[in-house]
Parts: C-alpha cells; structure tokens; sequence
C-alpha cells in the first residue's frame, strides 16, 4: 500500500530550510545548464536561418568561408547563364559578393569589433527575401552609400541612419535600415560591390562569393552538376542554409561542450546536496519510518515514498531555475564567430524543449539524491529504531 | 592542539555526511579551478603580450596587407629596436576541425623580436636553408605527432586558386614564458612570397616591432601612424596587449558569464555547508550543553564547532584543486584547438583555496555563534 502524498509535501514542510538547500542547488544547476544550451542555440540559431534553402552559394573549390573564396566576374557571367537559377524582372538573380572585415568601436565597450561588410548588387532584396528595408531606403549603385542591420545600428557606434562614416578609403552615407529577422545579416553592413572592392584595395571585377535564387529547392543538384562539369570554372555548390550551419560549428561546439562540462559538475554537487538533505531527513525520521513499518507499510512502499519527496524537491528546484532564466530569452548579445573572425549579434534562445531538458535533468539528479537514502530507510530494523526512542 | 581528537571524533560520527559535504567542497572548488583557467586562457593573449611589442597593421582591418617597404621606413624611428612582419596563412591540415594558427615568418628578424620562443640552434639552421620548411611548437608536434623530417600537406585557398602546399617540419619550438602558446606553425615568408598572386607578392600581414623601452610605447606608435597617415596605406599601431585585447573582447561576455556561474555555485555551496553544519550543531544541542556545564567557556565551545568547518572546507578544497591540476590538463587535450591552452596557475589555486577557507568560515559562524550563547538550563531541559 503507498504511503499518502500529502506525508511527503508534509515532511519536506517541515524540514524547509534543508529542503531550500537542496532546491537552490538544483535550480542553479537547471539555471546554468538551460543558460549554456540556449546561449549555443541562439547562436546556432541566428547563423542558421540566414541561410535559406532555395538560394545557393557558390564559392572557389576548398574555400571554407566567403572571406577566403575569390570568384572573378568571367566566372560569375558563365554562372549566370548555368540552369536552374530563377530568373527575375531584371535578369537571373544572381548576387555576386564581397566579404571584407572593418573594424568599427561597440557601442558598449568602445573597442573595435570586426564588423563584416557585404558588397552586393541590388537585386540581393530578391535573393535573399527574408529581408526587409524598415528605414530609409536601398542604397543607390554607384554611389557611396551603404545600409546597416538592425542589430549593427544598435551595437556599433556612428551607424545610424543619415549619418556618414568611413570604411577603407571612401566616406559612405548610411542611407537605410534593414531587418533580416534576425539572421547574421542584421550585424552586417551592405554596400554596392562595385565600390567597396577598391575602398579596400580589391579589384573591381573580384567577389569572394555568389548566391543564387534557385527555381526551386530541387534545381540544386542540376546547376551544381552543370557548374562543376565546366571546365572553366573550379567552384564548389552548397545549398546556403548548409553553409552557414557549418559556419556556426566551432563556436556552438565549444558553448556547449563548455556549458555541458559546467552543468554536469555542478549536477554532481547538487545530487551531494540533494543526498545530504534527504540522509538528514532519513535519519531524523527514524521513528517515523519504524512507525509506518509497524503499522504495515512495506519497505517497497517507503522506498517509494522517499525516491517522491526527493522527486518533489527536485521538481521545485527545477522549475525555480527555469523561471530564473525565462528573463533571458530575447537578451541580445554578441560574440565573435570563430569561423569568420567576425562579430555577430545574437539572442539567448529558451525553447519549450528546453526547458522540459531542464526539468528532466532536475528529476534525475532528484532519483539519484533520493534513492540511496531511501534504501537506507527502509533498511533499516523496525525494533531497534523503535526500541531506540 | 589539545583539542584536536575531539574535534576529529565529531567530524567521522556521520561519515556518509562527512563524505558528502568534502564531496560537495571538492565539486565546487574543482568548477571554481576550471572556470578561473577558462577565463584567464580567454585573456591570455592580453597577459603574455610583451610590454615592449607593438603591432602595427593596416588601418583599414586585420585582412588588408602593407607594404613589405614599411619594415625599413618602421626600423627607422627613433625608440624601435627590431621589426619583423608576419602574415596569417589560414590553411587547413587534413580537416578544418583541426584548426591551428598558421604564421608566415621573417626568418632574419623574428628571434630578435619574438625571443620567448626557444628553437635549438641545429633545427633553426636546418629551417632557414630549407625554402619549405617549417616549425611547430610542442603541443601542436604532439598533438599530430609530427617528428621532425615528416612531411606536413597543408590545404591552402586564401592565396590564389586552392592548392596543396608540402612542408617539412624542421624543428620544433617551446615558447618560454609560462602559459605560452605552443600551438603555432611557422613557414618561410620567402616560400609563401613566391607562391601567391601578385597581389600579396612583397606585401606583410601586420608588423612585429620590438621597443628600446616599453615607456615609449605611445610615442613610437604615434610616430609610426604619423608617419604614414595620408598614404594609401595608413597603419594603425598600439601594443601587443591591445591588440590582443581587442579580439577577446569580441568573443562576447565571457568574464561577466564564468563570473556569473562562479557566483551560483559559490552561493551554493554556502547554503550546503551552512546547512549541514547548522544541522549537525542542532543534533548536538546537549552535547554542547554538557560540554558547557563541565566548564568549556562559551568561546571554546564557538571554536570547536568552527574548526569543524573549516576543517571540512580545507579537505574540500585540497581535493577539488587536486582533482583540477590532474584532470584540466585532460579536458584541455579534448578541446584544443577551441581554445587556447589551458594552464592552472598558482594564482588560481590560491584564490581557490582561499574562497574554499572563507566559506568554512562563513558558513561555521552561525551555528557557531549559536554554541556560543547556547544557555546550559535551556539545552539541557530539552533532553
């Protein structure tokens, strides 16, 4: 027969403050493990949906970035003409790019971040077409005009809209606002092609990569095959949202094996916290359990009952962290992309699975703090602990 | 120590307790170990940077190249000792996990600035007569295990059209100061030069410049940027510390998130211990009592109970800061290449065995205080 619930919710009552303990050790484990995790994940999550899957980008065979790929424009009018690529009012959508890295202060901190500048033609709005001018307007080709990410405008500083700054050579007036919803591209700054090249000391006629708006999703594999079977070009094809799930390798593999090394020596302490708190409780109640023992509750049933009261605590402790971390979701901070050397803006990124990751990691250290004691408890010889008193 | 075997018999009467709460010292002082090395490898750069160094690199951004005449034109101003210049090669040896620094060198001039880094004199010789040899530091040696004579295929597509470049690895060098960086590879600026598009021929990456006396830092770099202002390639010059500041500063708030679990888990720990030596004072109500009535003065019975904490907290700690020396070591091989080397240093440990002794005390005054104004009547009507 099982011991009634309400003992438990009762006797952790009753022992508050050692049950606290317990609680605040398990909910901070919960805290930091949801933080890391989410931390990884927004990261991930912003490198991830800049790539779309009806674009491609094509970069020089063995380039492992846009930054060290070169295309030059013989090859980028031979892909224009490849099959596959969705065509619009003006021509094929092609947006042949350039990469270049500046360094502009943080608003923050007022040091330099490496801010990465992306040369673009102007069709790039109907490439790329999860994103939106939300001020002012798209910049002019040929003039020295340039347009910031929402997260630029807000994390560096002099990128506002009317304002003009300089980048390598040339002064550019900032001239529009764009939101990429929330995709790397919103740390980003965007120029015509054509003149950032020489601001920075390139070519006019040299990219680093081309994106492409395919016909549709399955059109990949026809223009990979006809782009890699030219002679005349040595280019490697990949499906743009799997491009950037590669850029955001190194820095969300580090985060989380950080952050998972972090939670899983913080959740050894807090499984010695929960086993100490439910030893005491054990052997404060030694009378207790020899008295339901007596009256005819078995040792399954007391085994049962502690594993619950310390799954009790647990679950509070679970929950307490989850709440004390829900404040992040949204949070907005940077950090440097390994890959690219170059800062993105990013949100902490707290989903329902997560949290239920949380909770679970709450309940099992919560089984292995309370079983131990509980074998104790019901281990233990009813006629001495009774005699005892 | 008169009183040590009571105390001691007090400390083994629970020993699943006891255990447990060394358990949960040794845990937190062994995180507190991990995250204060992960912090200080992230500002590493920053601490081991000469203070004589300057860097100087085109002010447009780290990727855009100056010209190889610059070295002259910079060994020229008054205050600079040495110079040489370097150049990232960025390639990618057999997989792009198995990220490396990769370092184009000047061999005439980077032992002159660059003195940290020891290589024997015979593996140095070797290397300058061979157009495609290469150095690598310890770590990295040993963490491909190259030896010196092996061939090393390094994947490069930063310069011109992607290719296979052959090296052979003539020496290995160790970086002298502590917690220095035996990751890097170096090749010859003479074999880089003659293999990249005209472009880059007769160009550095950034400068190295090696001062009379680091109190001219400011001046020389102001001389140097002076200097050049105005040409097509205006530099931006400032210490080898700066620079180095300047690229952990964007990995993020790194300090502010170890600083912040550092306090969970340091709160927490609080709360463990203050409980369990709440409890295990509670327990002993009428002992302390008797102890009282046979005439232990109030303050000797407070000290009995704190020595027990914090003779708790420093078995703790030893252990956690054992467990840290032998297994970071272990962690860092598991994520090189994502991090710079990780090094426990001294000052670490103390600070550690510092925190571990102020919580055993923090966390034994309480009850202690408790013991202390416990009143002999009260305790011992309640038996």
């Amino acid at each position: 027969m099982p011991i009634p619930l309400v003992y438990n919710v009762r006797s952790v009552r009753a022992r508050w403050t050692s049950a606290i303990v317990a609680v605040l050790g398990i909910a901070g484990t919960v805290g930091v493990f949801i933080a890391m995790l989410s931390l990884a994940k927004g990261f991930k999550a912003t490198l991830i949906s800049s790539g779309s899957d009806d674009n491609a980008i094509i970069m020089r065979a063995g380039s492992t970035s846009e930054l060290t790929g070169g295309v030059a424009l013989d090859s980028v009018k031979i892909i224009q003409d490849a099959p596959g690529i969705a065509r619009g009012p003006e021509g094929p959508l092609v947006t042949p790019e350039i990469v270049i890295i500046a360094p502009i202060p943080l608003i923050s901190t007022g040091t330099d971040a490496n801010v990465q500048i992306r040369g673009v033609t102007k069709n790039v709005l109907h490439i790329r077409r999860n994103i939106r001018i939300v001020e002012g307007q798209m910049f002019t080709p040929g003039l020295a005009e340039i347009i910031v990410g929402k997260n630029a405008t807000k994390s560096y500083s002099g990128l506002t809209l009317g304002n003009t700054i300089r980048l390598g050579t040339v002064r550019w007036k900032i001239v529009g606002v764009f939101d990429a919803g929330d995709t790397s591209f919103d740390s980003e700054v965007w120029a015509d092609a054509k003149l950032l090249g020489p601001a920075f000391g390139r070519g006019e006629n040299f990219f680093q990569s081309v994106t492409v708006h395919l016909q549709n999703p399955g059109t990949l594999q026809q223009l990979r095959d006809a782009l890699t079977a030219d002679p005349r070009l040595n280019v490697d094809v990949a499906r743009e949202v799997d491009y950037y799930t590669k850029q955001s390798g190194r820095l969300t593999s580090l985060i989380t094996i950080l952050g998972g090394l972090v939670a899983a020596i913080m959740a050894i302490g807090a499984v010695f916290g929960a086993l100490n708190t439910m030893y005491s409780a054990v052997s404060e109640r030694g009378r207790e359990i020899a008295t339901m023992r007596a009256i005819g509750f078995g040792g399954p049933s007391v085994v049962f009952s502690f594993v619950i009261e310390a799954l009790l605590i647990a679950l509070v402790g679970g929950l307490l962290g989850c709440l004390a971390v829900l404040k992040l979701n949204g949070v907005t901070t940077g950090a440097m992309n390994l890959q690219t050397f170059s800062h993105v803006a990013f949100a902490f990124k707290i989903t329902p699975l997560l949290l239920a990751q949380g909770i679970i990691f709450a309940l099992v250290m919560g089984v292995i703090g309370g079983l131990l004691p509980a074998i104790r408890a019901a281990a233990q010889p009813v006629a001495s602990a009774l005699r005892s008193l | 120590m008169k009183y040590a075997r009571l105390i001691f018999a007090n400390l083994f009467r629970k020993k699943v307790r006891l255990i447990l709460t060394i358990g949960s010292f040794s845990v937190a002082l062994f995180l507190f170990t991990f995250l204060g090395v992960v912090k200080s490898a992230f500002s590493r750069g920053t601490e081991i940077a000469g203070a004589d160094r300057l860097v100087t690199i085109n002010r447009i951004g780290l990727i855009n190249v100056l010209p190889l005449s610059y070295g002259d034109k910079i060994r020229a101003v008054p205050g600079v000792k040495a110079v040489t210049h370097n150049h990232w090669f960025g390639g990618v040896y057999q997989d792009e996990r198995n990220f490396f620094p990769q370092f184009v060198i000047d061999v005439e001039n980077h032992r002159k600035v660059m003195n940290e880094f020891k290589v024997a004199d015979d593996q140095w010789n070797n290397f300058i007569k061979d157009r495609q040899g290469a150095i690598a530091g310890t770590t990295l040696a040993k963490r491909f295990g190259w030896k010196v004579g092996d061939r090393i295929p390094i994947k490069n597509a930063l310069y011109g059209a992607t290719k296979t470049w052959e090296f052979n690895l003539d020496g290995i060098y160790h970086d002298d100061k502590p917690g220095g960086d035996d990751s890097q590879f170096w090749l010859q600026w003479k074999y880089f030069d003659e293999n990249v598009p005209e472009v880059i021929k007769s160009t550095a990456g950034w400068y190295v410049l090696k001062l009379d006396s680091a109190d001219d830092a400011a001046t020389v770099a102001k001389a140097i940027d002076y200097q050049f202002a105005n040409s097509s390639n205006e530099t931006k010059t400032e210490t080898e510390s700066a620079f180095a500041a300047g690229f952990a500063k964007q990995l993020g708030n790194i300090e502010l998130l170890i600083l912040i679990i550092g306090g969970v888990v340091f709160f927490t720990l609080l709360l463990v211990t203050g409980n369990t030596m709440a409890i295990s004072v509670r327990e002993r109500t009428a002992e302390l009592a008797v102890l009282k009535a046979i005439g232990f003065s109030g303050p000797t019975v407070m000290f009995f109970v704190l020595a027990e904490s914090l003779t708790i907290a420093l078995f703790g700690g030893l252990l956690g800061l054992g467990l840290a020396i032998l297994a970071i070591p272990v962690v860092g091989t598991a994520l090189r290449g994502l991090l710079p080397t990780l090094v426990v240093s001294g000052s670490v440990l103390a600070l550690g065995l510092a925190a571990a002794v102020l919580v055993g005390g923090a966390s034994g005054i309480l009850p202690g205080i408790g013991a202390l104004r416990l009143r002999v009547v009260d305790a011992l009507r309640r038996v």
